[in-house]
């Protein structure tokens, strides 16, 4: 089923139209991003489990199947591994597919796709494959949710050589990360906080976006810094907030990109503040957390004023509900996080 | 029953016509529209002479010629009595989730003949390995509803011990169980408990949807090679949250088990008698050394998938009203009424039971304490880990903390 012709939304130079700011929930965002990339490249393909009628568990992709056709908008089988697995066969012949996981902790079935086929083929083919394919995977905790539906696997692919990992944590930048990522040529991890998908914010859809690969400073300070991403970022900003009213200023980066990590406004703001707290769901051992302490003691050593922190999930399986309070980093933690450091 | 009845090539002349398997080799025959593939994969007891069947929708006990199953009166009021006790609190478990008491439910609404049969079949020496559904098995393999609570409000990952029960633990990953079960079949079999009338066997739940899955897939290559004695019990209830059967295979789901050497079964699922037929005589293979068997029990999804899911979206109320005609409880009633004298003492019987189950559920679940914090850290390592017996004593110096400080404690908003 072809497409329906539709307005073409322009990026980079369209004038502006008085719709073009909306206020709108990151699920909408993402919704749109989807949409816009659709309709401007026939080579887009939607693919996951009950992404069509029902539109996502998450109603993510709610209405692209009904405009798009069941060849644009597929309802694959259970299956992850095939998922993934079809995603590399129709990427090699030209498609960009944009595959949906339901939730984070059923990405595992198609782990061995994403490493050794995804991540790989660019390379074993000296370059002359492309692999252009989006996965995303709606992360994390704090929605009260059965096992294997809250974790934070991101430190897994940033792990891996040959994927690009990034996470959005707002409505904004949930629309133009995705669509640089379905732009982008490489295979894009697409992190996305599901507890803050009805969270939102006023989108421009013909504003100037900022580049994928790039963390952005969203609050100035001097006292610390605090980096983080997805989930955390608006914990961080209201405890940023709470200290600002006790007269602490406290700046605040969100990384944005895990893979490659941009780390040059991380090192610029620890280097006027002396202090890094890092802020993140997943569990602290080997994972992105780890990577920016070991970094910014190599290149901020002699600027530092306290170690590096961090306020992270722990190293066990995501515990039951009831006692998920006590596993995510909340702003109480933050701030004491930033309190012992401030006391060095 | 020999399991070549099951497994020999299809031959044209003896398949039946369900507008999939009949006429030419495939090599010639005209491609089947989507329509006829759906259809033979929808065919039931109107359609299909290939669904076993011993109660029809109307409560008319009904002969088959291989699977037959000679049961007292007692014991098909005991079948009965299972039947509306276990509905009884899964309606209860889908009320406590609406009133805020669980975080989700899981619905097996529709589902109970095929779970209370093939439960019943099970011998203490068995094991099963459960989906998240199968809260029907659970209270066959002895569980007390109860003990199914800590999931859904949050307390647990489950609560009993899957060793004593023989019941292994709620498996979420789609799919992941089936390996698991083939896994211990095997073991079954290298410790010598197959081969004759006392031997252990294995029963795995799983639906239609996780049939897609590699693990299910790979789980009947396991379970063929070493002859595991293995039950795959496909609870075919035609969705996988929004996606129909039709989006999972081309063929019947029981026809695949050709493929792997072993007999497939189709059952009405919704027929108890059936059920525990058609799976004593599966896990009497198994016992004797001649498994694996694939069964589907052919069934439908009452409710939503889950109390998350919104089924108006997706599937036709028509459907729905269609399947109620097909009601397990229901002609198992007519049954007894008809041709075993139960009156209306012995159904009163059976409610009152059931309110009292439902509301000793309902009280339990109020009376849940919360767990400790520590608990998140308990039990993670045999062998515990220094570094999160170190967050441990971190987390819990942090929390003890705030009791110091109780107007600190309420800023955890995020
Ligand atoms: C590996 C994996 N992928 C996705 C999911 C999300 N999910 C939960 S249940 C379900 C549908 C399962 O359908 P089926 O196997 O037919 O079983 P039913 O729920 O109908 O009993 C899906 C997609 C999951 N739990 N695990």
């Amino acid at each position: 089923m072809a497409a329906p012709a539709m307005e073409r939304t322009d990026v980079t130079n369209g004038s502006a139209r008085p719709d073009a700011t909306r206020t709108v929930t990151m699920a909408k965002s993402l919704n749109m991003g989807l949409r816009s990339a659709l309709e401007q490249d026939p080579k887009v393909l939607v693919m996951g489990e009950d992404v069509g009628k029902l539109g996502g568990v998450f109603r993510v992709t709610d209405g692209l199947q009904k405009d798009f056709g069941e060849h644009r908008v597929l309802d694959t089988p259970l299956a992850e591994s095939g998922i993934i697995g079809t995603a590399v066969g129709l990427a090699i012949r030209g498609y960009r597919p944009v595959c949906e996981i339901q939730f984070d902790g059923f990405i595992f079935p198609g782990y061995d796709q994403i490493v050794s086929q995804l991540a790989k083929l660019h390379f074993r083919s000296q370059g002359k494959v492309k692999m252009p394919v989006v996965v995303r995977v709606p992360f994390g905790g704090g929605i009260g949710a059965v096992e294997h539906h809250s974790e934070s696997p991101e430190s897994l692919f940033a792990h891996i050589g040959g994927l690009k990992v990034v996470s959005c944590s707002n409505p904004v930048d949930a629309y133009w990360m995705l669509r640089q990522a379905i732009e982008c040529d490489d295979p894009v991890l697409f992190f996305e906080p599901k507890r803050r998908y009805y969270e939102k914010a006023e989108l421009n859809t013909e504003a100037q976006p900022p580049p994928l690969f790039a963390s952005r400073v969203l609050r100035r300070g001097t006292a610390a810094t605090i980096a983080t991403y997805g989930p955390t970022v608006p914990t961080c900003l209201a405890a940023a907030n709470a200290a600002a009213e006790e007269g602490t200023e406290l700046e605040v980066i969100d990384l944005r990109s895990l893979s490659p990590l941009d780390l040059g406004p991380v090192f610029e703001s620890v280097r006027r503040t002396g202090r890094l707290v890092l802020a993140s769901e997943a569990p602290p051992e080997s994972s992105i957390t780890s990577e920016i302490t070991a970094r910014v003691q190599q290149e901020c050593f002699y600027s530092l004023e306290a170690p590096v922190l961090r306020v992270t999930g722990f190293d066990v399986p995501y515990p039951p509900t009831k006692l998920e309070k006590h596993f995510l980093p909340d702003l109480d933690r933050v701030l004491d996080a930033v309190d012992r450091s401030l006391a060095f | 029953m020999s399991p070549e009845h099951w497994t020999r090539p299809a031959h044209p002349a003896d398949e039946p016509d369900n507008g999939v398997t009949s006429g030419p080799p495939a090599a010639t025959a005209a491609k089947p529209t989507r329509e006829q593939v759906i259809a033979g994969l929808r065919a039931t007891s109107e359609g299909g002479a290939d669904l076993v069947q011993l109660l029809t929708p109307e409560g008319e006990r009904v002969t088959h010629p291989d699977f037959d199953i000679d049961l007292t009166a007692a014991q098909l009021r005991d079948l009965y009595r299972d039947m509306v006790l276990v509905r009884r609190f899964d309606r209860e478990g889908n009320a406590l989730q609406r009133q805020g008491q669980l975080g989700i439910w899981v619905p097996l609404l529709g589902q109970e003949a095929a779970q209370i049969g093939a439960g019943r079949a099970l011998r203490s020496g068995d094991m099963a390995f459960p989906s998240y559904r199968e809260h029907g098995v659970a209270w066959c393999r002895g569980l007390d509803p109860t003990e199914l609570l800590g999931i859904f409000r949050g307390t647990d990952h489950g609560s009993w011990d899957p060793l004593s029960t023989g019941f292994h633990l709620y498996t979420i990953v789609i799919g992941n169980q089936a390996l698991n079960a083939a896994g211990y079949a095997m073991g079954q079999k290298f410790d010598g408990k197959v081969g004759d009338d006392d031997g252990e066997a294995t029963m795995v739940f799983f639906g239609d949807g996780a049939t897609s899955q590699g693990d299910v897939h790979e789980a009947m290559v396991w379970g063929s090679v070493y002859d595991a004695p293995l039950v795959l019990f496909c609870q075919n209830n035609q969705w996988a949250i929004s996606e129909p059967l039709e989006r999972q295979t081309r063929v019947p789901l029981y026809q695949r088990a050709a493929g792997y050497g072993f007999p497939g079964i189709r059952v009405d699922g919704n027929d108890v008698l059936a059920s525990l037929a058609v799976s004593k005589w599966a896990l009497d293979e198994c016992r004797h050394g001649n498994g694996p068997v694939l069964i589907e029990a052919f069934t439908y999804r009452m409710d939503a998938h889950t109390t998350t899911d919104d089924p108006t979206r997706y599937r036709l109320s028509d459907e729905l009203e269609a399947w109620k005609l097909k009601d397990p409880i229901e002609r198992l009633r007519v049954h007894l009424v008809r041709e075993h004298d139960a009156d209306q003492a012995f159904f009163d019987e059976v409610q009152a039971e059931s309110d009292e189950l439902a509301a000793r559920f309902r009280e339990f679940c109020f009376s849940m304490p919360e767990p400790d914090p520590g608990r998140i850290f308990s039990e993670v390592y045999a062998d515990p880990s220094p570094a999160v017996t170190a967050q441990r004593d971190e987390l819990l110096g942090y929390l003890d903390g705030f009791a110091e400080q109780p107007a600190a404690a309420q800023g955890g908003v995020h």
